[in-house]
């Protein structure tokens, strides 16, 4: 069974703020499922599908279900892979809608990392990382490889640090070709109002900017934001009958990666080079015909890495290949993260797909800023990855049309 | 715990004591012997990383200890300078037995850590209770 053109997707809402101090998880979750819905044009009662990640406070997505009033859903998935995971669920939603298990279906995604550090309820805040850490099978001693790995310090940054070290020892990358990511990023993030960080950037200060874990730097990484997202996925007749621009799901993929027990490690590509083609295979389009892709950019080593392995250059080449303004909007071949992406604009949670879907929708639907909208742009991809590049992370891609 | 003890046997960064299982049990007692040991597979005669009792690569049960040599090469590193008390290196080091490892590098300047650089096994302590865990140096 192919998902090809089975589902669509309805509804999109990007959170407009970056900290929120002053509101619950469930309260922000909640508003952006309402304003999904309000861009579809559908209600509350009209979602029979709920999908969360991780990131849903409670019991799996039974607390959120409960609070939002979601009486009438059929059909709960929480597939968990970090900031892939909402790529995976529309995917998953659309796999349902398929099979027939529901007509109308919500992803939510909402994280209040920075707020969380003041206000009632306060924490220190979330976890950095998807290292180890305690789940329902048990505390950290039943995690298997914890023993053996949660001792070294391991963060986001040092751990994308390494491949990014790898990558340039074996082909060559330089700072530079990685400062080309964020140098787009900010030329996009500048006509974007609600991105938290606005100004554009120079390929030098980028280089100028303090090491964070070598060979990133400050602005190598992405931004740390609350905020969150939510998406509508629905059937092809009704996503007909609801009367805006129409999205149409061609094609996914989905993958992990791990050390898969420590014999040939390679941490110069990523699980891209198994969900891409799976994508593209299923959408039976390639990826020289992608007019617009979001890509997943905790880091700007994720962005280089992830293009190569998707396809857009050959493996080793995708440092000259974002270089030169290369993926800017109007500028170069193969525009990406018209937002500002995760690197200026929004990181919702530490959990960046959502808001992936998200402008590639607008950019299909024509609803992009103006400064950024891509002619014509009739063929979209959205890929993610969730967890840790340099460890274990799954890869999930996403190919949309405009009908 | 005195300065004395701090000085040598107790990197930058203090590494915290391992979580352990009764499926690892083996592995941290002889860590406290400072021998490191590898699983290996009888059936596909591989040995893999982080140890198991089945084989990940070919799903037999039919492995055994064998202590490593400690000796290896550096595969990839990042020195993490932001958001800590002091510098310290996180690295994978491949070991010549064939599996690669996440550990740290101690004991050198990390301005001159290299990616292919020859490396050996250097225990460093934890806590007085627990076992110490598997760092590597510079040869």
């Amino acid at each position: 069974m192919s998902i090809k053109g089975q589902a669509y997707i309805v509804g999109a809402f990007e959170h407009p703020l970056r900290k929120i101090a002053d509101r619950s998880n469930a309260q922000v979750h909640a508003e952006c499922a309402a304003g999904a819905l309000t861009d579809a044009g559908l209600s509350k009662d009209d979602i029979d599908g709920y999908f969360c990640g991780g990131d849903a406070p409670g019991f799996g997505g039974l607390s959120l279900i409960d609070y939002m009033g979601l009486k009438n859903v059929r059909h709960v998935d929480t597939t968990e892979s970090g900031g892939s995971s909402y790529i995976l669920h529309v995917a998953h939603a659309a796999e349902a809608i398929a099979a027939g298990r529901c007509n109308v279906a919500l992803i939510t995604l909402a994280g209040r990392p920075v707020g969380m550090r003041s206000g009632l309820g306060a924490e220190a805040g979330q976890r950095l990382s998807t290292l180890p850490t305690e789940s329902a099978g048990g505390g950290i001693s039943e995690v298997p490889e914890a023993g053996f790995e949660a001792i070294w310090g391991g963060s986001s940054h040092n751990v994308y640090g390494m491949c990014a070290m790898r990558h340039m020892y074996e082909y060559g990358t330089t700072s530079e070709q990685l400062a080309w990511i964020k140098v787009a990023a900010s030329e996009h993030a500048q006509w974007n109002e609600n991105a938290l960080r606005r100004e554009v950037v120079t390929v030098e200060q980028v280089l100028n900017s303090r090491m964070i874990a070598s060979p990133l730097r400050l602005l190598d990484c992405c931004v740390v934001t609350d905020g969150g997202g939510a998406l509508i996925v629905t059937r092809p007749d009704i996503a007909r009958r609801l009367n805006r621009p129409r999205v149409k799901i061609i094609g996914a993929g989905g993958s992990p990666k791990g050390p898969m027990g420590g014999q040939k490690l390679d941490l110069t590509y990523s699980a891209a080079v198994w969900s891409g083609p799976q994508a593209f295979a299923e959408a039976g389009v390639t990826p020289q015909d992608i007019k617009y892709a979001s890509v997943y950019d905790s880091f700007t080593i994720t962005v280089l890495m992830q293009l190569e392995d998707l396809g857009f250059c050959n493996k080793g080449e995708g440092g000259k290949f974002v270089a030169d303004g290369n993926l800017i909007s109007g500028v170069g071949k193969l525009p990406i993260n018209t937002d500002g992406g995760g690197l200026c604009n929004n990181h919702p949670g530490h959990r960046g797909g959502i808001t992936k879907v998200v402008e590639a929708v607008r950019q299909l639907r024509g609803e992009a800023h103006p400064n950024v909208q891509v002619a014509n742009c009739d063929l979209a991809l959205a890929h993610g990855t969730g967890g840790l590049l340099g460890a274990r992370h799954h890869g999930a891609t996403l190919i949309m049309e405009r009908e | 715990m005195n300065d004395a003890d701090t000085r040598e046997s107790r990197p930058a960064r203090r590494i915290p004591a391992p979580a352990q299982n009764e499926e690892s049990k083996a592995f941290w007692d002889a860590a406290r012997e400072h021998r490191l040991l590898l699983k290996h597979c009888r059936d596909c005669g591989k040995p893999h990383w982080y140890p198991r009792t089945i084989c990940p690569l070919c799903f037999s049960s039919n492995t055994e200890w064998k202590e490593s040599a400690g000796n290896g090469e550096v595969y990839s590193f990042s020195v993490q300078s932001a958001g800590v008390p002091a510098p310290f290196a996180i690295a994978y080091v491949t070991l010549e037995e064939g599996v690669s490892l996440l550990t740290n590098i101690v004991d050198c300047d990390f301005d001159q850590l290299r990616i292919g650089q020859k490396v050996q096994l250097k225990w460093t302590a934890t806590s007085e209770e627990d076992p110490p865990v598997f760092t590597f140096a510079p040869v």
